[in-house]
């Protein structure tokens, strides 16, 4: 069972105060999109053997959503950062890279 | 066979003699005993039968790894299967049954199967029961299921309670041995918060029987000035008679604290099941001594050699008086040196090594006793016990082999260490050449959410074999653990005196050229009944993998889970692949470390706290007048009101036909409320629902559907506007917390630069639908300072005031079709409002109804349910619900998807109704059935219904379902056939049978 720090509350939860909701900076796509980009945007997930962004909510705390950057095999958490951003800080890519020289997901690295 | 000895016994009260009975014979025992050294103190050498051939078994260990005493303990409702007898300490009364046999014990038919073994090699069932597969249902599956399984489950309620207790400690220590005192006292006294358990009612482990002296003191004196410190420590906890039964990711484990199980106490829990977060975890688990693999290794009477001296020196227990010791180390010889002490003869030590020349043998000589280098066993024999063991060269094939007359047989294959905690959470092993076993890798321990190592391991449990390894090791371990956790670590090592250890040497195959009359009779895992033949099958046939190979044989994979046979039989798996132990592997170690009962797991989570009820503010109101209950989320709401001698079916009739035509009274506290509040909140809603939102008006209400954004529907309800900038949104019963969470999750995720809260207020408020056509006239008996006429305040209109002196919020809505005020009131003030809508409408003869009165009358209405008319595959527009899909929104949650060639293609299933042709009732779900098959070969099928009722109101069955091209295809009849292959025919008519164009809800 997981523990991640909620960046909002500053929390240290069990994984049983939280929700997961999958993977984290997706770009919705909306009337007007691509097939392409619409069947992606719903359905394409990313399943990494190492270092995954998702999104986690504190259901059973402070209600709110969060991201974390975390590593899939290790289970190691690089950080939890608020979810109001469209990619991961420079600090939080520095600090993978610290970690998981040559990591890249999507299109961080 | 076995006895007690007149002395001795250092865990026994020999003041406080014990009664119990074991298959209705009573015996004695006395206080300190398991059930097992009771038994054995009784003669009682055979225990059980096995599972697949009813051999006559024995007791072989004297800890949670024996595979052969499980017993059944208690009775009724105490009553538990597969106890370990090894490890259940005795009590006055208890009640012990063996298991797997039939008739008895010593007579069992089933022991047939023991002269057939021949016909039940590895993969047995897989390989006679295939075919023919419609065998499978009633013939093979019922004996085997009958054959299969050790124990019976009980069958009467659980007579326990059981609790869970939550933690966070510093370091957490598992092993209380030598190895875990150290460590936590080293952890300890650098000032970490401790928590050290031991699974065992005693501390120390096996240092006070195999005689380890520290710090210049014998063990147990040792043992109890650690134990003495560390009570006097406020920083550490200790627990006996608990078992770390399992390790989680970063730090999570499950301790099982037996507190009853040897003293029943109805009064308090009988375990506690302990969820602890641990920074640091040190596994200080011991090791467990292997079995060898000889012939007849399973008869009563062969034991391994460290729990004949268990035996003797804890439990005064004479396992046999004749005892031939089989080793392949150094530590047999300590068990040959007990028994001597103990007065009881050692007609020879058979040392499997060519030489025998540590200081342990020289020992064992001078005391006399004869010691037979490069000497093992090539068979035991006897009637259901040991009575005669035939010595042989172990380098040979096990001829010429000499009888000993003995009674018992101690054997020691090694020590392999307690890896499984280690491995739960993923830390990886390295086989050791010199020891013949896995031991943890410190270099690949599992890792905490830092990314830094969460799990030591500490003393024997580390492969650390003497005591003065072990205890540099586990204050070795302590230290570390204290200090991962930011304090600094000073005291010194407790020490031993180094041993001369004469090197052990792996014998897996004993004698090494075992023909394979041998080998057959060789057990591996004496629970699963899997030989050395079994093993060598397998690989022969290809399973090479471990994984395979243990599935195909069963081997490791019974209730002890392989504790025992796991190197053994991965040997016998390498040496049959030519393969090196190291590059098979070893098979998964998963939690639990020895079986939980289910109690403990469950806790108190069970009868009215398995999942707390919600109930309305007009719960005891229902449960006072009768309602028949329906569970709709966590809520409990009326199905109907039964009256006196009223059947469920004439009630729900009854009160249908009462708001079509006086006034009904339904409790809809249930449903959803959420505030929807802000700048932002119209153009949120607008993206929230497939309807335009922002347009309504302050005061007003319009039923909102809201969609997934792949299209499909989720949930619908009546959205009122308060003011400019609020919404109030009604979602259904069961939708409010996800709906909420559902607008949480957009707002803070996609649109969080929207100026929007939304708050769920779903409990604060209690709500109830007045309908019928009466409606009006009751509240107007209550004196409203607001006007309820039709021009004034009409349909999908709201209004707020006081009505009956309450202040109350009433939405003209309605899912009836009649006339129908919804009333929302405080809900402290609910049973208020009740009470007064109910005195109020007696003139009128207002009629509570429930759940499925409000089903029927909407189903008359053609009125969709979510759960009913949808299933997570429908869109708005097959429900013929364009009208409150917006056209001119540019985006909402949904649009994308529904545009989708598919979503609007010709094929969809499309909503009508269905009136059966004789007016009978559909059944729920039936499928209408088209021609010919689909390409499964199955019937094709054209439509299904999704709810069907009697109609009150009409006297018929109505039902509406959803059917390819239905719209376009009214007049038409289907053919819905039945469970029973009966045919029911229904013509597709308009889904609203009852006031087509709504004219009684807008009176």
């Amino acid at each position: 069972m997981l523990i991640l720090t909620c960046p909002y509350c500053g929390v240290v939860c069990d994984e049983t105060e939280l929700t997961p909701g999958g993977e984290a900076h997706l770009t919705r796509f909306g009337p007007g999109s691509s097939d392409e980009d619409f069947e992606g945007y719903l359905f394409h997930r990313e399943n990494p053997k190492g270092v995954h962004f998702e999104r986690w909510r504190h259901a059973y705390g402070c209600g709110k959503w969060f991201h974390a950057a975390r590593d899939t095999v290790t289970l190691e958490v690089f950080g939890t950062y608020y979810a109001q951003v469209t990619e991961p800080s420079q600090d939080m890519k520095d600090a993978i890279t610290a970690k998981h020289p040559g990591w890249s997901w999507r299109d961080f690295s | 066979m076995s006895r007690r000895l007149k002395s001795g016994g250092r865990l026994i009260d020999r003041s406080r003699p014990m009664l119990f009975s074991f298959n209705t014979r009573s015996m004695r025992g006395f206080a300190g005993d398991t059930v097992a050294s009771a038994l054995l103190g009784e003669g009682q050498m055979l225990v059980g039968r096995s599972f697949k051939y009813h051999r006559p078994r024995g007791i072989v260990t004297s800890g949670p790894e024996e595979p052969n005493a499980l017993l059944g303990i208690g009775a009724k409702g105490t009553f538990e299967p597969n106890a370990r007898a090894t490890t259940t300490e005795l009590f006055d009364g208890l009640e012990a049954k063996s298991q797997n046999h039939w008739p008895s014990l010593d007579f069992d038919i089933g022991a047939i199967n023991s002269k057939l073994w021949r016909f039940f090699p590895a993969g047995f069932y897989y390989k006679t029961f295939l075919w023919p597969q419609s065998f499978w249902k009633h013939v093979y599956e019922p004996v085997i299921r009958q054959s299969a399984g050790l124990g019976k489950p009980p069958k009467a309620r659980d007579a326990d309670h059981y609790e869970h207790f939550y933690a966070h400690v510093d370091v957490l220590v598992i092993g209380g041995g030598i190895a875990g005192l150290t460590a936590a006292k080293s952890a300890g006294e650098a000032g970490a918060e401790v928590l050290l358990v031991e699974q065992t009612a005693h501390w120390g482990g096996r240092a006070p029987v195999d005689g380890a002296e520290i710090d210049g003191k014998p063990g147990e004196a040792w043992i109890d000035e650690t134990v003495a410190a560390l009570e006097a420590m406020p920083n550490v906890r200790l627990r006996t008679r608990t078992i770390g039964a399992g390790v989680y990711d970063h730090g999570y484990t499950l301790l099982d604290e037996r507190l009853t199980d040897h003293a029943p106490d109805p009064e308090t829990p009988r375990h506690r099941l302990w969820k602890v977060r641990a920074a640091q975890i040190i596994t200080a688990t011991g090791a467990i001594e292997r079995p060898l693999s000889f012939a007849g290794n399973d008869l009563p009477g062969v034991m391994l050699a460290s729990a004949v001296r268990d035996y003797v020196v804890n439990f005064g227990i004479a396992p046999g008086d004749r005892t031939v010791i089989v080793t392949n180390n150094d530590d047999g010889y300590r068990t040959a040196l007990v028994l001597k002490e103990a007065g009881l003869e050692v007609p020879a030590v058979l040392d499997a090594r060519a030489e025998a020349t540590g200081p342990l043998a020289e020992e064992v000589r001078e005391a006399g006793i004869t010691v037979q280098a490069g000497r093992g066993i090539a068979k035991v024999t006897g009637q259901g016990r040991v009575q005669k063991v035939w010595a042989c060269d172990q380098a040979g094939s096990g001829t010429n082999a000499d009888p000993i007359e003995a009674d018992g047989v101690a054997m020691s294959g090694g020590w392999s260490p307690v890896v499984h905690l280690w491995s739960h959470c993923g830390g990886k092993l390295n086989w050791v050449e010199d020891q013949a076993h896995f031991a943890p890798d410190p270099e690949r321990a599992p890792l905490c959410a830092s990314g830094k190592p969460f799990v030591l391991t500490a003393g024997m449990a580390s492969g650390a074999m003497t005591t003065a390894d072990v205890l540099a090791d586990a204050h070795r371990a302590g230290q570390t653990a204290a200090e991962a956790t930011g304090r600094k670590g000073t005291v010194k090592a407790p020490e031993a005196v180094a041993e001369e250890v004469q090197p052990m040497a792996p014998v897996w195959k004993m004698p090494a050229q075992a023909p394979y009359k041998l080998k057959a009779k060789s057990w591996l895992d004496y629970q699963n009944d899997v030989k050395v033949t079994d093993v060598e099958l397998a690989a022969q046939e290809g399973f090479e993998s471990v994984e395979h190979a243990k599935r195909y044989t069963t081997l490791g994979m019974a209730t002890d889970q392989g504790k025992l046979s796991n190197i053994n039989g991965l040997a016998i798996l390498s040496g049959e692949l030519n393969s090196d132990i190291p590059s098979v592997g070893t098979t998964t170690f998963r939690p639990p470390y020895t079986p939980l009962v289910m109690g403990a797991i469950a806790g108190e989570a069970k009868g009215e706290l398995f999942q707390p009820i919600q109930r309305t503010p007009i719960h005891d109101w229902h449960e006072e007048n009768g309602a028949h209950w329906e569970p709709v989320g966590h809520w409990r709401r009326p199905y109907a009101f039964p009256r006196n001698g009223e059947s469920v079916e004439d009630a729900v009739k009854r009160e249908v036909l009462a708001v079509r035509n006086e006034v009904g009274l339904l409790d809809a506290s249930t449903l959803g409320k959420i505030i929807v509040k802000g700048p932002d909140a119209g153009r949120f809603l607008d993206m929230m629902y497939t309807n335009m939102m922002s347009t309504l008006k302050p005061g007003k209400c319009r039923y909102g559907l809201m969609c997934s954004e792949n299209g499909f529907l989720s949930d619908d309800g009546v959205v009122a506007r308060i003011d400019d900038d609020t919404w109030l949104c009604h979602t259904t019963t069961g939708g409010a917390d996800r709906i909420h969470a559902h607008m949480e999750e957009w707002l803070q995720t996609e649109w969080w630069d929207w100026k929007v809260y939304v708050a769920n207020v779903s409990e604060h408020y209690a709500q109830f639908a007045v309908a019928g056509p009466k409606a009006r006239q009751v509240l107007e008996a209550l004196g409203p300072d607001f006007d309820v006429s039709k021009d004034t305040f009409p349909f999908m209109a709201w209004t707020e005031g006081a009505l009956g002196n309450l202040p109350v919020r009433v939405f003209r809505i309605s899912f009836s079709g009649e006339l129908s005020y919804e009333i929302a009131v405080p809900a402290s003030r609910g049973r208020a409002l009740w009470d007064k809508l109910l005195e109020a409408g007696k003139p009128h003869g207002i009629t509570p109804y429930g759940t499925e009165a409000l089903h029927v009358l909407r189903a008359e209405k053609g009125f969709i349910m979510i759960g009913d008319e949808t299933d997570g595959t429908v869109i708005p527009q097959d429900l013929g619900l364009h009208w409150a899909v917006s056209k001119k929104k540019d985006d909402f949650l949904g649009k994308r998807a529904q545009e989708r060639d598919h979503m609007v293609g010709p094929l969809r299933w499309k909503l009508v109704g269905l009136e059966t042709v004789d007016g009978s009732v559909l059944p729920d779900g039936a499928y209408a059935v088209g021609e010919g098959t689909n390409e499964n070969g199955q019937r094709s099928v054209q439509g299904r219904v999704t709810s069907t009722y009697y109609s009150p109101t009409l006297d018929r069955g109505i039902a509406m379902g959803l059917v390819q091209h239905g719209p376009d295809r009214m007049g038409e009849v289907l053919d819905f056939p039945k469970v029973d292959g009966e045919v029911v025919q229904a013509q597709i008519v308009d889904p609203v049978f009852y006031d087509k164009d709504g004219e009684k809800q807008n009176v």
